[in-house]
């Protein structure tokens, strides 16, 4: 099933130069450094006032909690649905 | 004189040379219509041109106001743009059905009534079907005909309405339709089937991929927002718009996650993309149809750049799969940093085109009350991020190194993304000239605390939330694959059944034939056995005979007078 997913023997060997983004540790820092993004912008909603049209857009954190809590389900449900409607590549030119 | 010309005409025109042209002077022939087009668009007034009256009814070629000249312009300009990005390529054909299909579009744009507007609306099937069969595979011909058919479906039923309405109102004029009739019902459905409605959508995911690199740019611009202009002429604060584009805005995107063809990706997230214009010519007022003006005119230029980043891509490896991509930072650059641009833009960051026109949808619902649609709009605006802002830079330049080592693009690819790039940064810095543009006065003020944080939350932490799934291996893997959608209704169930009716009525007919047949030889036996060569009334008789019978006859009759 993996076999496509190329695991490629380094390129760099052959000369080329590692970018900072190719160390796995850097990466780590990037998600932590998107982490503490994340927490500065719901730390904002403690001194925002934002204007309630439906009574529940003032609710602390509501924005960070839709924006993450959403699309981790929509996810999680599209892999559900991969088990209904995913076929062979070549399902219609059989 | 140049006055008198109708805009698009001067490109179907053009097109008819464009075969004759030797290819070094075919670029810049084709560049400089759409130019001389957008110049003389801006020097012609508001009003109407070219009227005639046609069996009785008045028919006007050109009308000119702010709703058609916001459209025409964005078609003009992504026409440019398309061109630009196609310089390179030299296939006769797609040139030329590409600048007829725009020409086209931008004629359409500029009806003033239903007949015009259906002689258009029918030139660009016919000429954009070429676009797509200009993909030269056997699955570009078979998509390219499903496409044809159902948009000269498309044709037929707003042929119909017009008639069913002008029977109804006496006249031909496109101004407000509504639903109120037959005809309206009609042409809301020809309008829907080019709009990409929820499951009259398939045609565009179907052909759009298999067209050209080149070829999809120019068709993801123009027959799905002419349907939306038509849409917002025709049938603007049609509550039931509302729901068609919140299922619109919002189902796509469980395909744009686990579609692989990252063009079929893209083609998912225009159906998205498309929902949120549709709601907002469903809510109807001036706020939101400003939002579904601006937000097309936004939505072409940044879908425009993802697709030429990914037409580069196919480009240059001869692939837009994710399960076979990744790691094409390294050799291409620029095609990345106008992917992530456009990736920028679709997601509505703020600084960016998107963030400016699309909000406006967003307030107009919540200022309506419109609370469903509003949750489901937001959703759907977390989750753009997801498809179109991340899937697609992602898995096509970063994640894991697919070994793949391109050349950057072709300067004149790089020209073209580097300047739809450049309006996505601009429009988003700048929107004052484009709010000028819109139908209505834009008293919208994009830039407030309130909007910027709100949506910087929403968007940040649906980024996370993307992190969080990839560190834990739950998000899934791009797989070589196809994905069924509806069409799978036609193409599969359709046909399985068309088969199995056939071969039942083929069989049939042979057991018919053979029962027939069996009579018929029975009749034909029958006949043969009396008349044939040796049947009883077929019988040669020797003349001495024949004498003998005649005089035995000739002897009882005249005994029987005697007596």
């Amino acid at each position: 099933m993996d076999d496509h997913l190329f695991h490629h023997p380094d390129r760099r060997a052959g000369g080329e130069t590692p970018n900072w983004i190719d160390h796995p540790g850097n990466v780590r820092k990037i998600f932590w450094a998107l982490a503490v993004v994340c927490a500065a912008l719901l730390s904002l909603d403690l001194f925002l006032h934002k204007h309630d049209k439906f009574g529940f857009e003032s609710l602390f954190g509501f924005f960070a909690f839709y924006g993450f809590a959403l699309p981790f389900l929509l996810v999680l449900a599209a892999k559900q649905l991969r088990k209904i409607v995913m076929r062979d590549e070549d399902y219609y030119d059989r | 004189m140049i006055a008198s010309i109708p805009p698009g005409l001067i490109m179907i025109v053009g097109a008819v040379l464009v075969p004759f042209l030797p290819s070094r002077v075919r670029g810049a022939y084709m560049l400089a219509l759409p130019l001389i087009g957008i110049w003389q668009l801006f020097s012609l007034d508001p009003g109407s041109y070219g009227q005639m009256t046609l069996f009785g009814f008045d028919l006007v070629h050109v009308r000119i106001d702010k709703l058609s000249i916001i459209f025409g312009a964005i078609f003009y300009i992504a026409a440019i743009l398309g061109i630009i990005y196609a310089l390179h390529n030299d296939d006769r054909t797609e040139q030329t059905a590409s600048l007829a299909y725009m020409g086209a579009a931008i004629g359409a744009t500029f009806a003033g009534d239903l007949i015009t507007l259906f002689v258009y609306w029918e030139l660009t099937a016919v000429t954009s079907v070429f676009i797509v069969w200009a993909g030269k595979t056997e699955r570009s011909y078979q998509a390219g005909m499903r496409y044809l058919i159902i948009q000269v479906l498309s044709g037929v039923l707003l042929a119909a309405g017009a008639v069913v309405l002008a029977k109804e109102t006496g006249s031909f004029a496109f101004d407000f339709i509504g639903i109120e009739s037959l005809g309206g019902w009609l042409i809301l459905a020809a309008f829907g089937i080019k709009c990409a409605f929820p499951l009259l959508h398939n045609w565009l995911q179907d052909s759009y991929p298999e067209a050209s690199p080149t070829g999809t740019v120019f068709l993801s611009a123009f027959t799905t927002k002419l349907a939306v202009y038509a849409l917002a002429r025709g049938y603007p604060g049609t509550e039931m718009l509302i729901w068609i584009g919140i299922v619109m805005s919002a189902w796509p995107i469980f395909y744009a996650v686990i579609e692989n063809d990252l063009r079929r990706v893209l083609a998912y997230s225009l159906n998205n993309q498309l929902g949120f214009m549709v709601a907002g010519v469903g809510i109807g007022t001036e706020l939101a149809i400003n939002g579904a003006a601006s937000h097309a005119f936004a939505h072409i230029l940044y879908k425009a750049l993802l697709l030429m980043s990914m037409g580069a891509v196919l480009h240059r490896t001869g692939t837009a799969k994710g399960s076979e991509l990744g790691g094409l930072y390294r050799t291409m650059p620029w095609t990345t940093g106008f992917c992530v641009v456009g990736a920028a833009a679709a997601s509505a960051f703020p600084l960016f085109s998107g963030f400016v026109t699309k909000t406006m949808i967003l307030t107009a619902a919540a200022a309506e009350g419109h609370l469903v649609p509003y949750l489901v709009l937001l959703f759907s605006s977390a989750a753009v991020f997801y498809h179109s802002g991340i899937k697609i830079p992602y898995f096509a330049f970063f994640a894991q190194d697919s070994g793949k080592r391109p050349d950057e693009a072709p300067p004149n690819m790089l020209v073209a993304m580097g300047l739809a790039a450049a309006l996505c940064v601009g429009i988003g810095v700048y929107p004052d000239p484009l709010y000028a543009m819109l139908p209505f006065p834009v008293t919208y003020v994009p830039y407030t605390t309130e909007h910027v944080v709100s949506d910087l939350q929403l968007l940040m932490f649906s980024a996370l939330a993307f992190a969080v799934l990839q560190r834990t291996g739950l998000y899934p893997k791009e797989l070589r694959s196809t994905v069924l959608d509806f069409d799978w209704v036609y193409r599969r169930l359709g046909r399985d059944w068309t088969v199995f009716l056939a071969e039942r009525t083929s069989n049939a007919l042979k057991t018919i034939y053979a029962d027939f047949g069996g009579m018929l030889n029975r009749v034909i036996d029958a006949v043969f056995h009396y008349h044939g060569p040796k049947g009883l009334l077929a019988r040669t008789q020797e003349i001495g005979q024949a004498t003998l019978v005649i005089t035995v006859v000739l002897a009882i009759f005249l005994t029987a007078f005697y007596l």
